[in-house]
């Protein structure tokens, strides 16, 4: 199952493109209250926006950005049925994709 | 003989694939990583001044008033785990969107990247630890400009 959620909308001749992504993003904790074992930061570090293969944004996030993160961008020149691609890596290497028509 | 040959050839296809798994590997090949490297040093800064020097190559940045930026429910977040963050702007040739929290441990929260086509606008949530300012730094035709607003946050993120 796909870690994304992707919706794109065209209205008019802008596209708003909408993402949901399951991921801990996780802050690197120092001890842990329960454990009191040190916790890894896991957060996704990239996400690219694709249209017909043109990057229409490149996001570089922190471990600030929130948990299960979301995403959004705006963009000109696209038109409905045209394939948009989501795809993001995490600073554990993971990464996953997806594409979604505009509608 | 004949199978010797062909074990040859074949011998000399696999050394050529390796070859360029190996300098696919070492990022010979990966164009984009040169074009859009994750800025780990403005990440890891501490200070404003220093994220944006780091990411931006300056210090600060001329306030600009056609940058709209806002944060939580107008301005308050009882969740700081999770505040949305809107920021817009009509400029021409934006090519980086920038968000810092100067109250975060780290100020640097995300950069956006903008391609062709694309419009002056980036949306997210972020983890803010306190109340204060949040600012948007926008790259517009090689200039820099910022805008700020405050938000008012019942709950830290900090832990979320």
């Amino acid at each position: 199952m796909s870690t994304i959620r992707l919706k794109a909308v065209a209205n008019g001749d802008v596209v708003t493109v909408k993402a949901l992504i399951v991921h801990p993003m996780q802050i690197a904790v120092e001890k842990d209250e329960k454990t009191g074992q040190p916790i890894p930061a896991h957060f996704i570090e990239e996400v690219v926006c694709e249209h017909k293969g043109q990057v229409v944004m490149t996001a570089l996030w922190s471990q600030a950005i929130s948990k299960n993160p979301y995403f959004s961008c705006k963009f000109k020149g696209g038109a409905k049925g045209d394939l948009i691609k989501l795809s993001w890596t995490d600073n554990t290497g993971q990464s996953d994709s997806d594409e979604k028509p505009i509608e | 003989m004949a199978i010797s040959i062909k074990r040859r050839i074949f011998l000399k296809g696999s050394l050529a694939a390796s070859a360029v798994a190996m300098a696919a590997g070492t990022g010979l090949l990966t164009p984009r990583a040169v074009l859009a490297a994750w800025p780990k040093d403005a990440f890891a800064a501490k200070a404003m001044p220093d994220a944006l020097s780091a990411l931006l190559g300056v210090t600060d940045a001329a306030k600009s008033g056609d940058i709209k930026v806002t944060a939580g429910d107008s301005g308050e977040a009882r969740d700081g785990g999770q505040v949305k963050v809107h920021v817009e702007t009509a400029m021409a040739d934006v090519t980086r969107i920038a968000i810092l929290a100067p109250g975060n441990p780290f100020p640097l929260l995300g950069a956006f990247d903008l391609g062709d086509g694309a419009l002056g606008y980036a949306e997210t949530r972020v983890k803010l630890a306190k109340s204060g300012d949040l600012i948007a730094v926008v790259k517009a035709g090689g200039k820099l400009y910022s805008a700020n607003t405050s938000v008012r946050v019942v709950s830290s993120g900090c832990n979320s």
